[in-house]
């Protein structure tokens, strides 16, 4: 109708087409990369939780650390991503790519934490002081459950950014070790195959929003829990 | 007649924040075991702060603090329940005595007694969001008391509830008081509520505050019914009311 070429904007027939007739190959890269994401957000709050709790717990840890969170943050991955590539090595650009997806996942859980450790109530935390409550005793019943919904709120948010992260990781990489959506997208790109690139995007979008969804109710789950109602 | 340890004193205590200037003193109180006592005065006179030096919270820049009560001793109850929200109403009223080492089990039997001694028998499980604003006020009272403390301190605790509720915890707390006669501090922006709780009203002044005056309470505790229509109380608070007024700056 518009005589635009297919190969610049192909119908949305022809992208329908594409997902149903590549759907197992392309179902298997959309658990591939959740499965790098996942592995990535583990990892990120892992690290990001430990080095939280330092943080909260020592005054020359927090001066330390903050500028070096901070400017993991707005360091864009993309510069780093090369340099991930080679250390993991040309047979292996799955570990680059998770640890790539780690990084950018990382801030909002450090941030959630340490604000979540500082959160407290003030007039619970002197109630603690009275009643000569022990360091361990402050961390575990007071400051770590005070924390946990902005812990819990820090993952949502790294869920997101971890799936972008592995996504641009694998792109530039540049290689189909990993198998995940991003090499599907260059892959079909790179044979001007447009609908199939459009099928996977597509399925990247659905996927992520799926992992949207389940992480905003698992928040609503654990507020309700936290909160008794 | 031998002469009875205070319970805790301000001896001219004086407490200054590094840029916000003194916030208080200097300032005397003495506080005799079992005693209750009053404080009144207007916003930003230093009542908190008063309190928290009683409780061993806080260091005078100036003057001495004298505390007795041992660890575990003392308890505050402030105006906000201040009741951790994921626990249940039992545990945070057990929360205490598990700080203060004793077992779960022990400590879960005697917040159970704590609450049904503020009639909240029923809510043991309920959590903090599912009470309303008297109960969980209640809750903290019973949490204060669970320790049996010898020093009870209370800063503007009833300040967020309706009249009725105020009065009938008031009663409530008087009776507790009656059974362990604790020493109390309650701080009050109510001077009637002060005249009916305290045996003795202080009255402080503006920030930095200072004493303005003091009034002694000649009648029994707990009170007797229709006590807010009698001459005494009606004085006294009259009394405290104009000192107050006067502390404030305006026209008696």
């Amino acid at each position: 109708m518009l005589h635009t070429p297919e190969y610049l904007l192909p119908t949305p027939s022809a992208v329908a087409a594409a997902l149903v007739e590549n759907a197992g190959p392309l179902t298997a890269s959309a658990g591939r990369t959740l499965v790098m994401a996942l592995e990535a957000l583990v990892a990120a709050a892992a690290f990001a939780g430990l080095l939280a709790l330092g943080v909260s717990l020592s005054r020359t840890l927090d001066r330390a650390i903050r500028p070096l969170a901070v400017g993991l943050q707005v360091t864009p991955v993309v510069a780093i991503a090369p340099l991930f590539v080679i250390w993991s090595g040309v047979d292996h650009p799955e570990r680059a790519i998770v640890a790539l997806a780690a990084i950018v996942a990382f801030f909002p859980i450090f941030s959630g934490a340490v604000r979540g450790l500082g959160s407290p109530d003030p007039d619970l935390a002197r109630l603690f002081q009275l009643y000569e409550a022990t360091p361990a005793q402050t961390l575990l019943r007071l400051r770590l459950p005070s924390a946990l919904p902005f812990i819990v709120e820090g993952a949502k948010v790294a869920s997101g950014l971890a799936i972008i992260g592995a996504v641009v990781a694998e792109f530039v990489a540049g290689s189909g070790g990993a198998q995940g959506l991003a090499w599907r997208i260059l892959e079909a790109g790179n044979r001007l195959q447009t609908a199939k690139m459009f099928a996977a995007i597509l399925a990247l979008a659905l996927m992520a929003a799926g992992v949207h969804v389940a992480f905003q109710a698992l928040e609503r789950r654990a507020l309700v829990w936290w909160r008794g109602r | 007649m031998a002469q009875s340890e205070p319970v805790a004193a301000l001896e001219a205590v004086e407490v200054d924040y590094p840029g916000r200037g003194r916030a208080l003193g200097p300032f005397d109180l003495a506080l005799a075991p079992g005693e209750i006592v009053a404080l009144v005065g207007p916003s930003g006179c230093g009542k908190s702060t008063a309190l928290r030096l009683l409780a061993g919270l806080e260091s005078p820049t100036r003057g001495v603090v004298r505390r007795t009560p041992r660890r575990g001793e003392t308890a505050v109850v402030f105006q906000a329940p201040t009741l951790a929200p994921w626990m249940s109403a039992q545990a945070n009223v057990a929360l205490p005595l598990e700080l203060a080492g004793v077992a779960a089990g022990v400590a879960r039997d005697q917040a159970r007694d704590a609450l049904a001694r503020v009639g909240l028998a029923q809510a043991t499980d309920a959590r903090p969001a599912q009470l309303s604003g008297g109960m969980a006020m209640r809750a903290s009272l019973a949490r204060a008391l669970v320790t049996r403390p010898r020093l009870l301190l209370l800063d503007e605790p009833f300040a967020a509830l309706d009249e009725i509720t105020r009065r009938a915890l008031a009663d409530d707390l008087l009776a507790i008081w009656d059974e362990a006669r604790p020493a109390i501090v309650f701080v009050t922006h109510n001077v009637e509520e002060a005249v009916y709780m305290a045996g003795r009203v202080v009255v402080m002044s503006a920030g930095p505050g200072r004493s303005a005056g003091e009034t002694t309470i000649a009648a029994p505790v707990p009170r007797p019914a229709a006590f807010r229509t009698t001459p005494a109380f009606r004085d006294a608070a009259e009394t405290i009311s104009a000192r107050l007024a006067q502390a404030m700056g305006a026209r008696a």
